[in-house]
């Protein structure tokens, strides 16, 4: 038995509640009465996505989009479409639109999602170098070897407009220039893979499922400044992307797609890799060379810059996973199809890493200038379990967070410096009312002053300082003298610090101070921390009114902060209490609270 | 496999993309492809891919690929697989585990039916601009 057609309605909760379930007893009732059940399939689905119109129906094979299906409308769609063949006008998306659009690819929640670098990533086999090659993989490195010389190589990255996806957007094609103008000599080709950012696995995802775009990118490049060697220092905490870029690299030394004279042309590149200890500074470029050398990685001071003077003293360019596979594709496509993606001042597209609280966490890639809110609740299909948006953090703890009046910025790397933040590598965690921002900007600080390597004082001793003062705030122990000393030591830290660890380990606390000034104020003088993060400042209450005197919450309390007699109302000693939240949890009449 | 010529290459992509739209590597017209980046793996996709592997092999199945792939994108709903069936929509089902890899094989590939509450209906291949 095989079915001709497949019914598909939406299960999502947001669907359900505006009467998906019966819309699907209606159409198995109705395809019953048209004698078609053995035929069409009705088949409930994970949420399409499309929460606002629902009920959503699709109809497969077609791909009919159907929105806001009421059980009254089910007759005429099965009368109309599954036994004519003729679509429903009146019920097809986007019912202002006079010529109504049938196909699901017309609709714009789809389009917001454009894949440049992720364009292999879930299709092909990353351990097969077939399937990178049907895709039209390692074209990008016949052009470039037998038509285009090295200076029209890096002409046309020029052109593209493309900028350092790993976080500060230097113009990609302006590195490769200052390393090509170098004297002839050994040069260096290097990927950094080194990612690091909590919550960001872009690179990650790249190099498992496209590993071979990042060889034929490197290779490439090579060719353009004239580099013999690559080396991608990836991080030892990524075992099955170090793996498939093994298996990558021999595949591609196999079919000399790497190694001596490249398919005959008589140009020669290999690629090493190099682990990395999971240090956060050796994403910084100078203490990465350092680390590839076999030093302590540390950074130094610039200039000069990597590409004058970097491995060994040699010139070096070193770019970002994502910037890399962005390459091969703008090779074959062209720097005018590439600087038509984006916005004015930032090409192309950008992946994110969406994480926190929202519905759909997963990685995604939009062209520069999508915005924040097409991006949380468009594709990230919105907060999870009807909570209120509060924040949105980027760019790691490098990075800054974004406040709700600035969910339409369009987002490039200027728009988000303007709201002090930065992109970042491309991590986007999205948080809710039920996170205290004090508690995050302490989270952050607490992994960069971990993470800080030492070498300089800024970074070192000012962001324990700063650390000290958020931990003291978040304590209950904090006042009004501590934000201005927290000020000061941001711009200290910010101006004076060697590399960019330590030159915006304090954005994140900048930023809250700019936008929720109220909530540290909240902790300073009224001592509440308004989402009930940081315990210290919980205090638990019983309401005598509801109290019965049960004796349960006593029982429960693993301080013995709780007394009282039977049949009588219990207190709570403040000065015991460790704020377990057990005897909230076990209070049968609901008389205990906290806040 | 010896080292390739520009002639070589070009060839090599001409026949493999032939066989990618014919999606047919040896006489293997059904497709299951199994989303194994480190979301995947972390949610149990090798679980899901062995319990894919034995069900097919239970019922004898010839004319099945079981491929691997990277990561789709969906994280919040891995492990994520894709079945390609002549004749029927593509589709991704999330949140596949060993009990759902099996009705799949059943239900989906042998049955010809589409498994409720699981599809994703997302495919990244037709529905996401590519570049």
């Amino acid at each position: 038995m095989a079915y001709e057609s497949y019914v598909l309605v939406c299960g999502g909760t947001a669907c359900c509640s505006s009467g998906g379930t019966t819309v699907v007893e209606t159409f198995k009732k109705e395809l019953e009465a048209a004698g078609l059940k053995d035929k069409v399939q009705v088949v409930v689905t994970g949420c399409l996505g499309f929460c606002e119109q629902g009920p959503i129906v699709k109809i497969l094979p077609q791909g009919t989009f159907y929105v806001q299906v009421k059980p009254e409308d089910v007759k005429e769609i099965v009368a109309e479409h599954l036994v004519k063949g003729r679509v429903v006008q009146r019920l097809c998306y986007d019912p202002e639109q006079a010529k109504k659009l049938v196909a699901e690819a017309n609709i714009p929640f789809y389009q917001k999602q454009y894949r440049i670098v992720l364009r292999n990533c879930g299709i092909i086999d990353p351990e097969k170098i077939e399937d990178y090659i049907a895709r039209d993989g390692y074209k990008a490195i016949e052009k470039v070897l037998f038509e285009m010389t090295p200076e029209q190589v890096v002409e046309e990255i020029l052109k593209s407009g493309l900028r350092g996806r790993g976080g500060a957007g230097f113009p990609t094609g302006m590195k490769w220039k200052f390393a090509q103008q170098q004297p002839k000599g050994q040069k260096y080709m290097v990927c950094n893979a080194d990612e690091g950012d909590p919550g960001a696995y872009m690179d990650r995802s790249t190099l498992e499922g496209d590993p071979h775009s990042i060889l034929e990118a490197m290779t490439i490049a090579g060719y353009a400044i004239g580099a013999s060697k690559g080396f991608i220092y990836i991080r030892a905490e990524y075992p099955l992307a170090i793996e498939r870029l093994q298996i990558a690299i021999k595949q591609a030394h196999e079919l000399g797609l790497l190694g001596e004279d490249i398919l005959g042309s008589g140009f020669s590149f290999d690629i090493e890799l190099r682990f990395g200890a999971g240090a956060f500074v050796c994403g910084e470029e100078t203490a990465l060379l350092q680390s590839i050398e076999g030093n302590r990685g540390m950074p130094k001071p610039r200039p000069p810059f990597p590409a004058v003077k970097g491995l060994w003293g040699r010139p070096t360019v070193i770019n970002n996973v994502e910037t890399l596979a962005n390459i091969p594709v703008i090779i074959n496509k062209g720097a005018d199809w590439f600087n038509k993606i984006g916005t004015a001042t930032t090409k192309g597209t950008k992946v994110f890493a969406l994480t926190g609280k929202v519905n759909n966490s997963g990685l995604i890639e939009v062209p520069m200038g999508t915005t924040l809110r097409e991006i949380i609740f468009d594709i990230g299909g919105g907060i999870r379990g009807g909570h209120q948006f509060k924040a949105a953090q980027t760019g790691g703890p490098s990075g800054g967070i974004i406040p709700p009046q600035f969910l339409d910025t369009p987002i490039d790397y200027e728009s988000l410096a303007k709201i002090g933040s930065i992109m970042g590598s491309g991590g986007l965690i999205v948080m809710d009312e039920t996170d205290c921002v004090v508690d995050v900007a302490r989270f952050y600080l607490d992994f960069t002053v971990d993470e800080s390597c030492g070498k300089c004082a800024p970074c070192r001793i000012g962001g324990r300082k700063l650390l000290n003062y958020l931990k003291k705030i978040t304590d209950g122990r904090g006042t009004e003298q501590d934000i201005k000393d927290m000020q000061a030591i941001c711009d200290a830290m910010n101006k004076a610090s060697l590399c960019g660890l330590g030159q915006t380990a304090s954005n994140p606390v900048r930023s809250t101070l700019r936008y929720f000034m109220d909530e540290y104020m909240e902790h300073i003088k009224d001592k509440k921390c308004r989402a009930g993060k940081c315990t210290k400042l919980i205090q638990y209450k019983i309401d005598p009114a509801k109290c019965k005197g049960c004796t349960l919450c006593a029982r429960k309390c693993p301080a013995n902060a709780i007394t009282g007699t039977v049949k009588q109302p219990h207190v709570i000693d403040p000065a015991k209490c460790i704020k377990c939240g057990q005897c909230e949890l076990n209070c049968k009449f609901g008389a205990i609270s906290h806040g | 496999m010896a080292k390739l010529t520009l002639a070589d290459l070009r060839k090599m992509r001409e026949e493999k993309q032939q066989a990618m739209e014919m999606r047919d590597a040896s006489n293997k017209d059904v497709q299951v492809i199994v989303g194994m980046g480190t979301c995947g793996i972390a949610a149990g996709a090798k679980d899901t891919f062995t319990a894919l592997v034995n069900a097919i092999n239970e019922k004898g199945l010839t004319n099945v690929l079981i491929r691997q792939t990277g990561c789709m994108g969906l994280c919040h709903s891995e492990p994520t697989v894709e079945v390609v069936v002549p004749g029927m929509p593509t589709v991704i089902y999330g949140n596949v585990d060993a009990a759902t890899a099996k009705s799949l094989v059943e239900k989906h590939i042998v049955g010809h039916q589409l498994i409720d509450d699981k599809i994703l209906d997302r495919p990244s291949i037709d529905i996401i601009k590519n570049a």
